[in-house]
């Protein structure tokens, strides 16, 4: 026990040093900035940082509770997610009882099923069974217009905001031979990774970004951030070798795959909100849009994560 | 208390973002006309109302709806202080426009639809003349119009069970019925604004 102890207490010390560094750093920006231009981006970037600080709080309170409270805290997450997501897509009168199926039954269902542990079923729950049940639903409604287009939407936001998501606290229900599971590492493990490429994506691609990568889908990410994000998070992945269950080698391969998973999903996510016309999915955290907006990068690595660990580990 | 905590409970699930592009929300008198498509129009719009304005604000609602069953009867009559009008069969003696006066004239705030009843077109319906009537009857009232967005995916008509997704409301800037100005013309006046609404 008192190694994981240790470990816990290692992982929250390093969040919160991180978090008091950028803090101080985000201050004194703030003093020296003096057009308003970057004052703007200051501001932004402060909200950022103190949203991290309750982000980070929140994660860690979930995994020292233990299991039950890690997934319950992912569904809450996947619940809003998918409110943002449905809310930005246009569904009609005729999806109203399949929406209602999706966020009263199916959600809580899919996390049941993981609670439980049962494996067999909630790897296919929704891409199987959620996923007939909505055109049935649909179809009895009756509305034949664009029927295809508003099946698959909904289909998508279960597969996206629930479904992928789930996999991220599913991490804590695997037995890995000479490890010990529950405690949070490997969900830690993946989200820090994720987030960190993330956030020095940004602040690779804020101070020395100049060659846009995708300029059609998201003007604001570039090759510089890109490179530098990557090669930053997979520095930080292998650095933490020592929490998961994952020799050094592994552990910077299981970081890129995360890392540029990560940045697919902000990609692909990115394009839909171009198309809806929109900047963010919400505004419910300050400083960076919506929850679905936290944790595209997010959706796509989990699951990937997930497999290849429970494939070469368990 | 059921009415702070019902608010609450209200704003949470809706997820309402109230945004006020054209006057201050205070408990100044008003009359708030909106459009009309869901049952939750009135609530989330009561909802983000701040607390003192919520006190003296009264809803207008068909008493041929709100009238049937014991918890609408409760709600409208006890929870919301709605004023229930008839909308079938009306008449010299229970002239709707008569009990709206004499409440504006007591102090109090409305909230009406004057397109007359929830509609399912994204478009809305042509107004009633019952704002006009008002506008003219109390000229010192500001009439705000209110523009709600997606409640009607929230809980469309004819549904029961509703989604939680999100909705805003936009409250826009005041009018008044001009002097010489005919009915036709401030009722498409007063649908326009409320149209402005949606689309800031």
């Amino acid at each position: 026990m008192h190694g994981l102890d240790f470990r816990l207490r290692a992982m929250v010390g390093g969040v919160f040093a991180l978090l008091i560094v950028a803090s101080i750093i985000g201050h004194i920006l703030k003093l020296r900035t003096k057009s308003d231009k970057g004052r703007e981006v200051v501001q932004n970037l402060n909200a950022r940082i103190r949203a991290w600080w309750v982000m980070a709080i929140i994660f860690f309170v979930a995994i020292a509770i233990g299991r039950i409270a890690s997934l319950l805290l992912f569904a809450a997450v996947s619940f809003l997610a998918l409110r943002e997501y449905i809310t930005l897509t246009p569904t009609q009168r005729g999806d109203h009882r399949a929406l209602f199926w999706a966020f009263f039954v199916i959600t809580p269902l899919q996390y049941l099923l993981i609670g439980i542990r049962w494996y067999g079923l909630f790897s296919i729950f929704i891409p199987v069974y959620a996923y007939l049940l909505v055109p049935i639903r649909n179809v009895i409604a009756g509305d034949c217009r664009e029927f295809l287009a508003r099946t698959s939407k909904i289909q998508w936001g279960l597969m996206v905001c629930v479904y992928f998501v789930s996999y991220a606290p599913a991490l804590l229900s695997l037995k890995i031979q000479g490890y010990q599971g529950e405690s949070g590492e490997l969900l830690f493990f993946l989200v820090a990774v994720v987030q960190f490429s993330d956030v020095l994506q940004y602040v690779f691609g804020k101070c020395f970004g100049r060659h846009p990568i995708a300029p059609e889908v998201s003007p604001n990410k570039t090759v510089e951030g890109f490179v530098g994000g990557l090669s930053s998070a997979v520095l930080v992945g292998t650095l933490l070798w020592w929490i998961t269950p994952f020799t050094p080698w592994q552990a910077a391969n299981m970081s890129l795959i995360i890392a540029l998973m990560g940045f697919w999903g902000g990609l692909v996510m990115s394009a839909i909100k171009r198309d809806r016309g929109v900047k963010d999915y919400g505004t419910s955290i300050p400083g960076h849009g919506g929850i679905m907006d936290r944790i595209d990068s997010l959706c796509f690595a989990a699951p990937i994560f997930f497999h290849l660990t429970r494939y070469y580990f368990t | 208390m059921i009415a702070e905590l019902l608010a609450k409970s209200i704003r949470l699930f809706s997820g309402v973002q109230a945004r006020w592009i054209g006057c201050r929300p205070d408990s100044t008198q008003r009359v708030y006309f909106a459009n009309h498509t869901s049952n939750l129009d009135f609530l989330v719009l009561w909802s983000i109302l701040p607390r003192e304005a919520r006190r003296t604000v009264r809803p207008v609602a068909a008493s041929d709806y709100w009238q049937k069953g014991r918890i609408r009867f409760f709600l409208a009559n006890f929870v919301f202080r709605g004023v229930l009008i008839e909308r079938q069969k009306v008449t010299r003696s229970n002239n709707p426009l008569t009990a709206l006066v004499a409440i504006l004239k007591a102090g109090e705030s409305l909230i009406i639809f004057p397109e007359g009843g929830r509609t399912t077109d994204p478009e809305m319906k042509p107004f009633k003349s019952g704002l006009y009537y008002l506008g003219r009857a109390m000229p010192t009232v500001d009439l705000v119009p209110v523009y709600i967005d997606n409640a009607s995916r929230i809980l469309p008509k004819g549904e029961f069970l509703p989604i939680p997704l999100l909705c805003s409301v936009i409250v826009g800037k005041p009018i008044r019925v001009q002097p010489a100005e005919s009915k036709n013309a401030f009722l498409i006046r007063a649908r326009t604004a409320v149209e402005n609404c949606s689309r800031t």
